[in-house]
């Protein structure tokens, strides 16, 4: 009984939404059956939307959780001071949810085309869109960048517990047995962070994948899947929900191949626990 | 003045031609919107009742005007939506129309498309906070009416609109058009740009930008077409237009940032492709942005807006009372101040109520000369050829 406003609210505001988006893919604009829609999902540019998508997502999805990890490990080890670990988990807690409008803004008007920083940089005799990095912002590089700002720190806040997991008895023992240090991460450390690892990392696939306002403030042109649903649902232009409807049923197909993939890896990195 | 009103002449000429196509094409789905007709005035019969009033009227006479503004006025209230402030003008169209007529306006979701009126009209039925009337382009508003979702009304002054820029069903009138321009910060650019083919050059790098993307944006459509004429091409097929485009990207001179207001008082977007309504407008708004507006010589398009009542508005007679007001001499004068062509423009120029400050302050009539509009077909192959082209190939 206790569980039926979960239940509730996962049937009203997951499973019903979820279930019209599926039913609609499959229709047309008279309400009829048709696979038209989904078809057209494997043709540009509708495909090269989910590779954009895709590409992006497991950019800083990898970037984000390796790092995120270091960050974490070094704040978290024995010798750290105390406060560096609680401001961490503070600003990771804050930038994790800083993202959309005032995320893309603060890119823009630090690394836009008139962004403080590129001003900086112009004025001192180097332009940085033409000369090494051939930075701008607008590019896919310029939105994975962005991503980044709040993929590490969610990285951060969801790996910190598994870190913290890791027992200072369990290396003390394993240097008693005379492990190296890379012996100890080889057989301990590694596989007992791995399944929370692998975790977080589909966490932050998920997270990029979905990601919508950040990358329309920045680029309303960059051809990802959430961008072209926004195109035919609110537009003034295209007016097509069915196939706004068909393109996100492909992102739940998406995400379903990596649940796929996760779930034995997942599995088998847990085999230890056992 | 004489030869700006010869200009004008032919112009609404050729308006007529171009709209000739569209017109059987209405006809053409008349007979299957039938059905949904009956329903949509079944629901505003419907909302009526429920208000408790004698059903607001479908054709208005000057005579009826004072049970108009009676009604109006024991409403109380008038709801809009997706009207901008200073697009058009109308952030004074909406502050004298209830200073006039002691009406509040409440208007919804400003920065709104097309779109997301029509999908208000839908999912606010029955709803107080429904919109009355709707400002809607072409496309949407053909396709609001076949649904049923909007009312029957031909405002006083509906015979000066031209035929071109309205249904002959009385559910969507043209309401002002524009053309697209090149509006430019004279600080940044210092060798102004005049033409579609001045935009390639080097020295305007990372510099051009549009209102949107064409993939959510009407006037980005828009921009696309009058590149595509600048190319060389024709409104059957926006292809050339495209690809200029892409080639814009390509050479980094176009970035896809979406102007705003605050990009072109910032400087962030030095050369913007939009509506000469809204470029001109940035001109007296932003003085320090030091903005400059050109109508490209090689490719000038312009395209209109509709006007539409809801169906099951929750202020039928505030509703028509707003298109009575916006259709009159005054509401056509105030789109004009905002640097909109008002759809009676025509008809204004004839009787001579056009004030010579507001004329002086568009750019000269013979820019305009060479203006070309789409026709629905036209529109709606090229609205295909960029949902399947642009994404890839400018993006």
């Amino acid at each position: 009984m206790a569980t039926l406003p979960f239940f509730v609210y996962t049937i009203a505001f997951l499973f019903v939404p979820a279930g019209a988006v599926m039913l609609g893919a499959f229709q047309d604009k008279h309400d009829h059956a048709t696979f038209s829609n989904i078809k057209l999902l494997f043709h540009h540019p509708y495909i090269d939307a989910y590779w954009g998508s895709i590409r992006i997502s497991l950019i800083t999805a990898t970037i984000g959780a390796i790092f995120g990890m270091f960050v974490a490990y070094a704040a978290i080890r024995e010798g750290t001071p105390r406060w560096i670990r609680s401001a961490l988990s503070t600003f990771s807690g804050v930038a994790a949810n800083f993202g959309g409008i005032p995320l893309a803004f603060a890119f823009i008007a630090t690394l836009g085309p008139l962004g403080v920083v590129t001003v900086w940089f112009r004025n001192a005799g180097y332009d940085l869109s033409t000369k090494w990095p051939h930075f701008q912002l607008f590019s896919e590089r310029g939105i994975e960048l962005a991503y980044l700002y709040f993929q590490l720190p969610l990285m951060i806040l969801v790996i910190a517990p598994a870190i913290d997991g890791l027992k200072r008895e369990w290396r003390e023992a394993a240097s008693n047995l005379g492990a190296k240090g890379w012996q100890f991460w080889r057989y301990v450390g590694i596989p007992v962070l791995m399944p929370s690892f692998l975790g977080a990392f589909i966490l932050l696939f998920g997270n990029a994948f979905a990601a919508y306002a950040t990358a329309y403030s920045i680029n309303q042109g960059q051809n990802i899947v959430p961008i072209l649903i926004g195109a035919y649902y609110t537009g003034n232009v295209l007016d097509n929900p069915h196939l706004a409807q068909a393109l996100a049923f492909g992102m739940f197909l998406v995400l379903a191949l990596m649940m796929l993939i996760y779930i034995p890896l997942q599995r088998r990195s847990a085999r230890w626990a056992k | 003045m004489e030869d700006y009103e010869a200009q004008e002449v032919e112009f609404w000429a050729k308006l007529e031609e171009e709209g000739m196509s569209r017109s059987s094409m209405l006809r053409r789905s008349a007979a299957a919107a039938f059905g949904l007709t009956i329903m949509g005035s079944a629901s505003t019969a419907l909302g009526a009742t429920r208000a408790r009033l004698a059903g607001p009227p479908t054709v208005e006479t000057k005579a009826g005007l004072a049970l108009l503004v009676k009604n109006a006025k024991k409403e109380g209230h008038l709801n809009t939506i997706a009207l901008p402030p200073d697009w058009a003008n109308y952030g004074e169209m909406i502050s004298t129309f209830s200073k006039k007529y002691g009406i509040p306006i409440t208007n919804d979701n400003p920065d709104g498309s097309s779109a997301q009126e029509n999908e208000a009209i839908r999912s606010l039925k029955g709803d107080s906070r429904a919109p009355d009337v709707v400002d809607v382009s072409l496309s949407f508003a053909i396709a609001g009416a076949n649904e049923g979702l909007y009312a029957k009304y031909f405002n006083t002054n509906y015979k000066t609109i031209p035929r071109a820029l309205k249904d002959t069903r009385g559910y969507w009138m043209g309401d002002y058009w524009g053309a697209v321009s090149i509006g430019y910060n004279k600080s940044l650019v210092s060798n102004p740009p005049k033409t579609w083919k001045d935009l390639t050059k080097p020295e305007y790098k990372g510099k051009v930008a549009m209102n949107g993307s064409p993939l959510s944006s009407g006037s980005a459509i828009a921009g696309v077409f009058a590149a595509t004429l600048g190319a060389g091409g024709t409104l059957s097929d926006v292809g050339p237009g495209i690809d200029f485009f892409a080639a814009l990207k390509k050479s980094g001179n176009f970035i896809p940032v979406q102007t705003t207001p605050q990009t072109v008082a910032s400087g962030q977007t030095p050369i913007s492709i939009d509506w000469d309504y809204n470029n001109l407008a940035y001109v007296k708004e932003f003085p320090a942005a030091n903005w400059g507006v050109s109508i490209p010589s090689d490719g000038v398009y312009a395209a209109y807006y509709a006007q539409a009542i809801n169906a099951t508005a929750p202020h039928p007679w505030a509703a028509r009372l707003w298109e009575e007001f916006c259709y009159s001499d005054q509401g056509q004068l105030i789109w004009l101040k905002g640097f909109s062509h008002p759809a009676r423009f025509n008809d204004l120029a004839q009787r001579k109520v056009l004030p010579k400050n507001l004329l002086a302050a568009l750019p000269s009539s013979a820019l305009y000369a060479k203006v070309k509009f789409a026709s629905l077909s036209q529109q709606t192959k090229a609205k295909a050829k960029i949902a399947s082209d642009w994404p890839s190939k400018v993006g």
